[in-house]
């Protein structure tokens, strides 16, 4: 196969434009810090013994990898088939939202039970929030990615909803009481890293293998190459569109399943605070592919849990945090040209 | 301008117009160009000829600046320029006319012609792009009316508003790619006019085709190019169709072998009926309205007629890409009217269509896997979770030796020509023998030798019992292949004959909505 000798070359490229991306990134939020009056170099010291630098760091940006690394799966998978789902958030939430059904109302069942039937309700959650654009998508009548980044402002809503109205613990109005043990996700290493990691990772490798091996993965990959043709050559894509859209939505509420599981113990009001569009943004950097968006969450996590030490440790607003992801991004999207490339 | 080319015409018999020297240009794997030297004269007509691939495109690419040479000059009167864009190339007077013509369909052919023009005031003097339209398209006999929208003109007229974009844009060098492609025959011999007309005025143009016949007809001088290299260049008068096939291809050609037609067995029961089915013309597609037709058994039915009259519709009705607003499918007697598209291609029906590169292909995924796509079903294993690729491979080099033409399994199918992309559906669609054949434009883009294979393999399919409706705008082949002929115009079965009762002539007039109610005899 010819194709394979180039692509050493080419992964090396890539490798060595997107760590030039990053300091360069990292160069910009230094200068941001110097206005701050902050010292760059302590400052960025201090971000990497709080997260590689120490066992207890990195447990803490494993655990913030977690939901960021499933929402990002739940962006890849139908982008897969062209369709873009911004709407990560708010599946993430209604998944959220029914397994804390499942949590408060099975209370008595044992944990082997409740958790499955959590991370069901989870998914059910998410795929039904995702059925709403992914059909009015597959009718012809909208376009998702509207219909996903609406929802988004939806989903909070009516979380905030069921806590106000029906769910809040006697002392709190902003949460739930907390679930009992039976139905939290487990812990490892005495750290606060939960079995969602392990959610991530599988789906992470089925997602990979559907599409590398499977007749599934060969159609959508056909539908996200060119509808038409997938369409002529009688691959179902109305059918496609739906299923798919819905299998993101669950991915999403799993994360949210897992997040109020095995993160808080509890439903918290605007617990998410952006991890689906998080997902989102580490999806479209890393290309939907699968090695990639494990090595970006990977470093989105770090930039986010050095940022929150920061804020601690070097009195710096939370916002600072957001301008360095922010800076990343614009970094990235803009891609500067590295090395020059052969336009064919 | 008119001056100007008048005056480079009394020179152009000394010095070439444009002179390619030594150009050449690679892609991953293939030498596109080798070396190439070429020269070009005003005030005649280059055609530029070869098999697909030969690199006719590529090297047209490279001079109208899409592509970057990676050796070689152009020169433009003996002096070396430097091409980098489509924008540069238009300034030194070099223009083309692409396959697929490019105008914007809401806008006038006033508009469009303006917004080509290089010396485009801001504020437009409306009275003076008319004026300057009409004074062109007369002189050339290319008469337009300015204020007409492009999308209610036909694409012959179309491409006579390309012609005249050029022309006002001060274009010394035309470039025409397939211009007769989408031409009927009429309206191809109006072409060939108004190109002697420029050609007289010292116009130099260059000539893309793959028709001998075009080629022998209205150029002046002829070159071939056989894998990325000039493998000759002769004036007319020194050439012979059998000549240039010679150097086109390296030993000579085997025609295509069609066995005396035995007459249709219409006792067998109809393959495809469609009963007096409508459909909606969505957007700028033309609806259905009351078609009848059947399709028997080891038959071929030719559909003739100027693209937009409802060929697509046709296709994608009986594939069951539209719907039926009225009427019934029936395939083998059993009504499949609306049924899915995966029904009717596990029924049997394939389909090549008029566009590979739109409706066939996916672009990122290797030619191998675009050629399991139609059969996902029947080469996924263990219920789905993995595709058997070696029985695609041995399906497709069994069809390709049944076929007698081959495709590179493991390129990606966005890096094959235009040729070799339908090559690679054709070959597809023929691989699981199937019993209902519909190919759109069947050879368009293939080169002489890869349309005889495609032609000849649509031919063994008939002979084994299979039903073919063809749709072609190429007149000589449906009047070579059919059994039976329609003729689409306005969505509407406007003649229905034996090749044998009539002629191209009368055909041709019932495509272009001529004399209907006289021809209209069966």
């Amino acid at each position: 196969m010819p194709q394979r000798a180039d692509t050493y070359p080419k992964m090396l490229n890539d490798v060595v434009r997107y760590v030039l991306l990053f300091l360069l990134a990292f160069l910009l939020f230094g200068l941001i810090l110097l206005i701050f009056g902050k010292d760059p170099i302590q400052s960025y010291k201090d971000i990497f013994t709080s997260t590689l630098g120490s066992t207890y760091g990195f447990s803490e940006v494993i655990v913030a990898m977690i939901p960021m690394l499933i929402t990002a799966l739940a962006v890849a998978l139908p982008w897969r088939v062209g369709l873009i789902n911004i709407g990560g958030e708010g599946q993430l939430y209604i998944g959220a939202a029914f397994a804390t059904w499942g949590a408060l109302t099975f209370q008595n069942l044992p944990a082997w039970i409740l958790l499955p039937l959590m991370m069901l309700l989870g998914m059910l959650g998410g795929a039904l929030w995702a059925f709403i654009p992914g059909y009015l998508k597959a009718i012809g009548l909208v376009n998702e990615t509207i219909i996903t980044l609406l929802l988004n402002s939806v989903a909070p809503l009516i979380v905030g909803f069921l806590i106000f109205g029906f769910w809040h613990s006697p002392m709190d109005t902003i949460k739930t009481a907390n679930f009992v043990p039976a139905a939290l996700l487990p812990n490892f290493f005495d750290t606060r890293i939960h079995l969602g990691l392990v959610f991530g990772l599988v789906l992470l490798a089925l997602f990979w293998f559907v599409m590398k091996y499977t007749r599934w993965g060969l159609e959508m990959r056909a539908i996200g190459g060119n509808p038409q043709a997938a369409r002529r050559s009688g691959i179902p894509l109305k059918g496609y569109l739906i299923i798919v859209m819905c299998i993101g939505g669950a991915i999403a509420g799993l994360a949210g399943m897992a997040q109020v599981s095995g993160f808080y113990g509890v439903l918290l009001l605007n617990f998410s605070m952006g991890l689906g569009y998080m997902g989102f943004l580490i999806s479209w950097l890393a290309g939907g592919q699968p090695l990639g968006i494990l090595l970006m969450s990977f470093v989105i996590a770090i930039i986010i849990t050095g940022g929150n030490l920061l804020q601690l440790t070097r009195d710096l607003p939370y916002a600072a945090i957001n301008i360095l992801l922010a800076i990343t991004l614009f970094a990235v999207l803009a891609r500067p040209i590295v090395f020059e490339r052969e336009k064919a | 301008m008119m001056s100007t080319s008048k005056s480079n015409d009394s020179q152009s018999a000394k010095e070439p117009l444009i002179t390619l020297r030594g150009i050449t240009k690679s892609f991953p794997g293939v030498i596109a160009n080798d070396h190439v030297d070429l020269d070009i004269y005003g005030g005649e007509v280059h055609a530029l000829l070869g098999e697909n691939g030969a690199g006719k495109s590529v090297l047209m690419k490279i001079l109208y600046g899409f592509y970057h040479a990676d050796a070689g000059q152009i020169l433009l009167n003996g002096s070396p320029i430097s091409i980098q864009s489509p924008h540069d190339a238009r300034n030194v007077g070099i223009g083309m006319v692409f396959q697929d013509l490019n105008l914007i369909p809401v806008f006038s052919i006033a508009e469009n012609i303006a917004l080509f023009l290089p010396d485009l005031k801001t504020v437009l003097n409306q009275k003076e792009i008319d004026r300057r339209i009409i004074e062109i398209s007369e002189r050339y006999n290319l008469k337009v009316d300015p204020h007409t929208l492009v999308s209610q003109i036909s694409i012959g007229e179309q491409q006579k508003v390309e012609i005249l974009k050029l022309l006002l844009s001060d274009a010394r060098l035309l470039i025409l790619d397939e211009p007769t492609r989408v031409l009927a025959p009429h309206e191809v011999e109006a072409l060939f006019g108004v190109l002697d007309n420029l050609r007289r005025d010292g116009y130099a143009i260059i000539l893309i085709t793959h028709k001998m016949k075009e080629v022998l007809e209205c150029s002046d001088r002829i070159s071939v190019l056989r894998s990325g290299r000039v493998a000759g260049t002769m004036l007319r008068a020194g050439a012979s169709e059998d000549k240039l096939v010679a150097l086109m291809f390296e030993k000579a050609l085997a025609g295509l072998e069609i066995n005396p037609k035995d007459g249709t067995d219409k006792a067998l029961e109809p393959l495809l009926e469609l009963r007096d089915v409508e459909t909606h013309g969505e957007g700028i597609g033309t609806g259905l309205k009351g078609i009848g037709l059947k399709i028997y058994p080891g038959e071929i039915v030719g559909v003739a007629g100027v693209s937009g009259n409802g060929q697509k519709e046709l296709c994608d009705v009986v594939l069951g890409m539209e719907l039926c607003t009225k009427g019934q499918k029936l395939l083998y007697g059993k009504d499949l009217t609306n049924h899915s598209i995966q029904t009717m291609r596990k029924n049997g029906v394939a389909f090549i269509p008029e566009n590979p590169l739109s409706m066939a292909s996916v672009p990122f995924m290797t030619v191998l896997e675009n050629m399991a796509l139609t059969n996902t079903w029947r080469y996924a294993r263990q219920g789905g979770f993995s595709m058997d690729w070696k029985a695609v491979k041995a399906d497709v080099e069994e069809t390709e030796k049944r076929l007698g033409f081959d495709v590179t399994l493991y390129a990606l199918a966005k890096s094959l020509s235009g040729g070799n992309l339908q090559r690679m559906v054709i070959l597809r669609e023929m691989i699981h023998t199937p019993r209902l054949i519909i190919a759109s434009y069947l050879t368009r883009g293939l080169d002489v030798k890869s349309a005889i294979a495609a032609r000849q393999a649509l031919v063994q399919a008939r002979e084994s019992g299979v039903g073919i409706m063809l749709i072609s705008e190429d007149l000589d082949e449906l009047f070579t292949l059919s059994d039976r002929l329609i003729v689409l115009y306005n969505g509407k079965i406007v003649g229905e004959f034996k090749p044998e009762e009539t002629d191209i002539y009368e055909v041709g007039h019932l495509m272009t909505g001529h004399e209907v109610q006289h021809a209209a005899k069966s």
